[in-house]
């Protein structure tokens, strides 16, 4: 009988599942298909060291070749998957080819959400997922070019941030009322609204993008009854999941590939990893996550299940970004009604926001605060309870927390 | 190309060349030596490339930076010689340098 696990996608959830595969003894053929040319590649530095062009393209790769040959992983870059047909148990290629398996694992990850507005189509618009998204960026990204970022989330800011220490002449566009307001508190986002513009960053809220401008290039770009004159955008508006094909095939999705704790669908042959899962959390509440804990893990929780020993996943999420020399450290999932308690002042650029829950620690937003960070996540992962008053004074250490 | 030697907890030792400019933890991982985990792919974010470096060569190491420190206050069996391999940056001067790899990094 054929032993193969077919992997769609080629990102970070699908080469952590051939290393682990392969560390729980799973002994069949892996075949990857991924539909960029590349092998796996680290996507998290292309918004901050590789556009700042700190770090060269060869670094981005998450496993060297000799990885792939010596896990026995036949690597399919630059093809697309068509269909899966889950009856023949085989997936179909855009290179006309049938690749039959025993199980397959979805890690089809995300794309990046178009925005429809007029003139979204003009040259000089930029968006952020991939390595050639960032050498067509980096080829415009001269000093005293005028660029417009459109969203104030993770990718825009960190794009802004490396264009403002490039030269560029940078108008960030959010049309919420506070920076990334879907990812962290609101103290935090005044925080960092404050250190962009400190640096130099025009930072318009309230303010959503309603055309770009130009004839055939983009000259500018309009806000309601203002034009703002821009040479290049970059829009990070969010991303959308990969889903289709696992729809097309009758799978449940919702906003993501509907799994459960093995990370398995409800075809016994058919896994799935990464952001591209709608899957429950550890609060019992279903949910999609972008980021590289959930691809690591649910990666690693898919395999451990496809090597025949499944293990629940209830890892507590963990997120990162770079921003000038502020790296903000995240543990948890927040709630718009958690207590929220500030530690330190972040007027010192040091400083961290835990959310409470019920009186336990829910999730932390740290600032250049990796004690509160790593003592947050610990008493995440232990449904710990922290006096508030403790928790926002200084003189008592996190250590003694844990 | 400075070579760095890797030895894991079983006493495996791995001679590999490094570019100067790369990190320690990038040694590992682009030439597959077990035992460092580098989720978060050397952002000093995770605590998951935790290495030993050999006595001899750690006063040649630029000293730790505030984020390091903390990060590795958090790592299990730490020791006075203990750093993260992400933030040790290759040189020239560190060909020949030892370091270890703990039992684990979680």
């Amino acid at each position: 009988m054929l032993q193969r696990i077919v992997i769609i996608g080629a990102g970070q959830a699908a080469a952590q599942a051939v290393a682990t595969l392969r560390a729980e003894g799973y002994a069949g053929a892996i075949a990857m298909v991924g539909d960029e040319p590349y092998a796996p590649y680290q996507r998290p530095p292309l918004s901050k060291a590789y556009l700042m062009g700190t770090l060269e393209r060869a670094r981005l790769f998450l496993k060297p070749d000799s990885f792939y040959r010596e896990s026995d992983c036949e690597l399919i870059l630059g093809v697309a998957v068509r269909a899966i047909d889950r009856k023949a148990r085989s997936v179909l290629l855009s290179d006309g080819r049938t690749l039959p398996y025993s199980m397959l694992l979805l890690a089809t990850g995300t794309r990046v959400r178009r925005i429809k507005c007029p003139g979204a189509v003009l040259a000089g618009i930029h968006y952020l997922r991939s390595i050639e998204d960032v050498d067509g960026l980096n080829a415009v990204f001269q000093k005293g070019k005028r660029l417009a970022v459109v969203g104030g989330g993770y990718i825009g800011l960190e794009v802004a941030a490396v264009a403002v220490k490039h030269g560029l002449d940078v108008t960030v566009f959010e049309a919420m009322d506070r920076v990334m307001a879907r990812a962290v508190s609101k103290p935090v986002s005044d925080f960092f609204e404050q250190a962009h513009r400190a640096a130099g960053v025009k930072l318009l809220l309230n303010t959503g993008v309603d055309a770009f401008e130009g004839a055939g290039q983009l000259k500018s770009v309009k806000a309601g009854a203002n034009h703002f004159p821009a040479d290049i955008a970059l829009v990070g508006i969010g991303v959308v999941p990969n889903v289709e094909l696992a729809k097309e095939a009758g799978l449940a999705c919702e906003d993501g590939i509907v799994v459960d704790q093995n990370c398995a669908t409800a075809d016994p042959a058919i896994f799935a990893a990464g952001d591209c899962t709608w899957h429950v959390g550890r609060e019992g509440i279903p949910l999609r996550l972008e980021s590289v804990q959930n691809a690591i893990d649910q990666a690693k929780h898919a395999a451990y299940a496809m090597a025949g020993k499944p293990k629940t996943y209830s890892e507590v999420p963990w997120f990162w970004s770079d921003q000038y020399d502020l790296k903000l450290q995240i543990a948890g999932l927040a709630r718009a009604d958690d207590q929220i308690v500030v530690r330190g002042d972040p007027t010192s650029r040091k400083f961290a926001a835990f959310h409470l829950r019920d009186g336990a620690v829910a999730a932390v937003e740290a600032v250049n605060a990796p004690s509160e960070y790593l003592v947050g996540r610990k008493l995440i992962a232990a449904g710990s309870h922290v006096a508030p008053e403790h928790l926002a004074d200084l003189s008592v250490p996190m250590k003694s927390f844990a | 190309m400075p070579k760095i030697k890797y030895i894991d907890e079983k006493g495996t030792e791995r001679d590999v060349e490094v570019p100067a400019g790369w990190s320690v933890m990038e040694g590992a991982v682009k030439n597959l030596i077990p035992g460092i985990d580098a989720d978060c792919g050397g952002a000093c974010a995770c605590a998951t490339c935790h290495v030993y470096v050999d006595s001899a060569w750690l006063e040649k190491l630029p000293p730790k930076q505030d984020m390091e420190e903390t990060m590795l206050d958090f790592a299990q069996d730490v020791e006075s010689n203990s750093r993260l391999s992400c933030q040790i940056t290759v040189t020239t001067e560190l060909d020949g340098m030892v370091v270890r790899t703990p039992k684990t990094q979680h």
